[in-house]
């Protein structure tokens, strides 16, 4: 089921058709399209409520669109059209095409009932079904790569928060994602922490081909890490280039607006 | 089952005035109770406030020991221990304020530390004496803070004066008991009791609930 | 009173019967009110309509009938519909249920306390709802629980007297023929009340004990002074264990 990225040729890894996303009377999502190729690495920026955050959580399933599509690798997500009709897709269906998304929290959302190795085994035990074995190995490989190894069996309250946020990075990879999702994953961590995060995620951006869809403020890690940055603005995307470009040549007076407000 | 039928709307219409009547007896056993209840447990609060652990030590025993024994139990020993001048439902007025003021102390407790301490420091710099500020400033906002306490109490406590049918004081659970005992049918009244209690502690919860939420 | 005393010492093995009743009624009635309080917890906080409203019913049913008109009904009446219950069963099933019904509250209240972005973090690793709930949520929420439980289980002991009235042999029971033998109230209730405030306050030991554990693993772990674990919490009834349950 996780086919190496590469081999999946040109079909896109996400693909939004046509969706909408209402929170009651307030369209965040006006039949939004777009989509992302295998192994890109795309920055989604403007301003807050402009739907980022939102497309990262339709993603994840964490919110039901209200009409459209969403295809991974092609294959439908959530809901597909069933003759004429919006059909939602079964929960067991859905699992399948889950097991490809991983994502990072803001609030790193880590459960403090477990240790650091507990939580990053869990999943990859009881979803994927590796043996345990297999899964603490993999975890050590993690947490060495997130330079969390030392704090193996602490409990997580037991961490500050940029050391909670690697090891919620190391559990998102232990899943062997094919699309990660960044959701504001530094804006609850202090300043002089922030540097170590971005570093981790450089880290795994140069030796993955992971396709990354990220939301974030930090505009030179956006420009450093991805090959895509997407404006939005009330719902639409308003403006789309690669970094260079973007931050420093945009043509949109909504990105121009945006980006002084932002870089200062 | 045969025709004689398992309940009769006959025997429902019979009983009903007996229990209505012991509904009166159960409201009046909650409202003494909880006046009992709400004016001792403010004395033990503030006494559980005393500097000396001579005062606190052997009054924190009294009250646990209260609060984690059987009120039934509570109740039938007392109406043993006393003479036989005194009426029951006094017995059972005083046991269930009592066994009540220890939990409402607690909410007093509570309702006094939710005071800010700005509060006190206000009145101090007013240099306003010690039993003013308790009465003018303290008390007033802790009451406030106990009201949900009482409400949410007053409902338990309502539903736990059936107990009062061990020392035979004849409120609306007694009743329904005893016509069942005489007419060997106790469906009705039974079944009647238990509704006639939702059908009162149901919409005072509710109210209490949203008395909560209005001053949270 | 030395009589009273050697009256007390022939009656020690009926109080122990009566102790194993009380137990059996309270951890028995204990057990059945956390399985109906999981049931009607997690019933009570579905979005779906048809198992949310009966769970609201059912609980607002029980809390609402008092304790002691549901022992009695259980006793009475049901045996005329043609089910008929042993005491113990019909006191365990009447305090399972009322208990349960407040301990309901607590569950969804607890429950509703964890954080939404645990969920979220277990839907994101693609876990199961029942996995979601067993190895992710309940976890947290037991935490929040246990206090508001321990309340709880003080309550049910003290309501589970009420079975010397449906025949049982508790401790209440023996209390009652130890005045009888003895003719002194004041020794031998004294004694009945002592007994129960004994078997509450080790309850409470064991509730603070799974309360400090439950703490620890989720890396709260102060280590528990003895304080903690021998002082009695403040017991409430369960009216007010209900209006913590969202806060707590």
């Amino acid at each position: 089921m996780t086919t190496s990225t590469s081999s999946t040729g040109d079909v896109p890894a996400i693909e939004f058709k046509d969706v909408v996303k209402r929170f009651g009377d307030n369209v965040v999502l006006d039949k939004l399209n777009f989509s992302v190729a295998q192994g890109d690495r795309v920055t989604l920026i403007g301003p807050s409520g402009s739907g980022k955050t939102t497309i990262l959580r339709l993603l994840m399933t964490l919110e039901e669109a209200n009409g459209g599509l969403i295809l991974i690798d092609g294959d439908p997500y959530t809901h597909e059209y069933k003759g004429q009709k919006w059909v939602e897709i079964p929960e067991k269906r859905r699992r399948v095409v889950r097991n490809r998304v991983g994502m990072v929290f803001q609030q790193f959302n880590l459960f403090p009932n477990m240790t650091v190795i507990e939580n990053i085994i869990e999943a990859p035990i009881h979803v994927l079904g590796k043996s345990k074995a297999e899964a603490v190995a993999r975890g050590e490989e993690l947490l060495e790569q997130v330079g969390m190894s030392e704090k193996r069996d602490f409990k997580t309250n037991q961490l500050s928060g940029g050391q909670q946020q690697r090891v919620a990075i190391a559990r998102a990879l232990a899943m062997d994602p094919e699309i990660l999702l960044l959701d504001e994953v530094t804006s609850a961590l202090d300043p002089e922490i922030v540097a170590d995060v971005l570093g981790v995620l450089r880290e795994i951006a140069e030796t993955t081909d992971i396709t990354m869809l990220l939301v974030t403020h930090e505009m030179q890690f956006a420009r450093e890490v991805s090959n895509r940055v997407l404006m939005f603005d009330q719902g639409q995307i308003v403006e789309e280039a690669d970094p260079e470009t973007m931050f420093t040549n945009p043509t949109h007076a909504r990105t121009k607006e945006f980006l002084k407000a932002v870089l200062g | 089952m045969n025709d004689e039928s398992i309940w009769s709307w006959e025997t429902a219409w019979d009983v009903l005035p007996a229990l209505l009547r012991g509904l009166v007896v159960t409201i009046e056993a909650t409202v003494v109770g909880m006046v009992i209840a709400s004016i001792l447990g403010l004395l033990i609060a503030l006494a559980m406030r005393a500097p000396t652990r001579w005062v606190r030590g052997p009054l924190r025993f009294i009250v646990d020991f209260i609060r984690m024994t059987p009120l039934l139990v509570q109740l039938v020993f007392v109406y043993l221990l006393s003479p036989p001048e005194i009426p029951a439902l006094v017995i059972g007025f005083v046991v269930l304020g009592i066994h009540y003021a220890t939990y409402m102390s607690e909410v007093y407790r509570a309702g006094i530390e939710a005071v800010p301490q700005g509060q006190w420091e206000a009145a101090t710099a007013l240099n306003l004496p010690k039993a003013r500020t308790w009465r003018a400033i303290i008390l007033p906002q802790a009451i406030r803070n106990t009201l949900p306490g009482l409400g949410n109490y007053a409902v338990s406590m309502f539903k736990e004066t059936p107990f009062l049918f061990a020392i035979s004081v004849v409120e609306m659970y007694t009743e329904a008991q005893s016509y069942g005992a005489n007419t060997f049918s106790y469906i009705e009244p039974l079944t009647m009791v238990g509704l006639l209690f939702l059908i009162v502690s149901y919409p005072t919860s509710l109210l209490v609930r949203r008395m909560e939420i209005r001053l949270a | 009173m030395s009589d009273d005393l050697q009256l007390l010492i022939d009656s020690l093995p009926d109080l122990g019967n009566g102790v194993l009743v009380t137990l059996q009624m309270t951890l028995g009635g204990a057990l059945l009110a956390m399985v109906v309080a999981l049931v009607l917890g997690f019933g009570a906080r579905t979005p779906s309509l048809w198992v949310r409203a009966p769970s609201r019913v059912v609980i607002e049913f029980f809390r609402g009938t008092s304790l002691v008109v549901q022992i009695f009904w259980l006793f009475y009446v049901l045996p005329q519909f043609g089910f008929k219950m042993e005491a113990l069963a019909v006191a365990i099933v009447a305090l399972g249920l009322n208990y349960g019904a407040y301990a309901a509250e607590v569950v969804r209240g607890s429950i509703e306390s964890v954080p939404t972005g645990q969920w979220e973090a277990a839907t994101a690793l693609n876990l199961g709802w029942l996995h979601k709930v067993r190895r992710v949520v309940f976890p947290q929420a037991w935490a929040l629980m246990i206090p508001q439980l321990a309340n709880l289980l003080i309550q049910l002991l003290k309501g589970s007297a009420l079975a010397f009235y449906i025949t049982l042999h508790d401790v209440y029971w023996w209390t009652d023929e130890l005045q009888r033998d003895t003719r002194d109230t004041f020794f031998s209730f004294g004694c009945g009340l002592i007994v129960y405030f004994v078997i509450a306050y080790i309850l409470t030991w064991g509730m603070n004990w799974l309360e400090e554990r439950a703490k620890r693993r989720l890396g709260r772990g102060t280590r528990p002074r003895l304080r903690d674990v021998f002082g009695l919490k403040p017991g409430v009834p369960s009216e007010i264990a209900r209006m913590k349950g969202g806060t707590a």
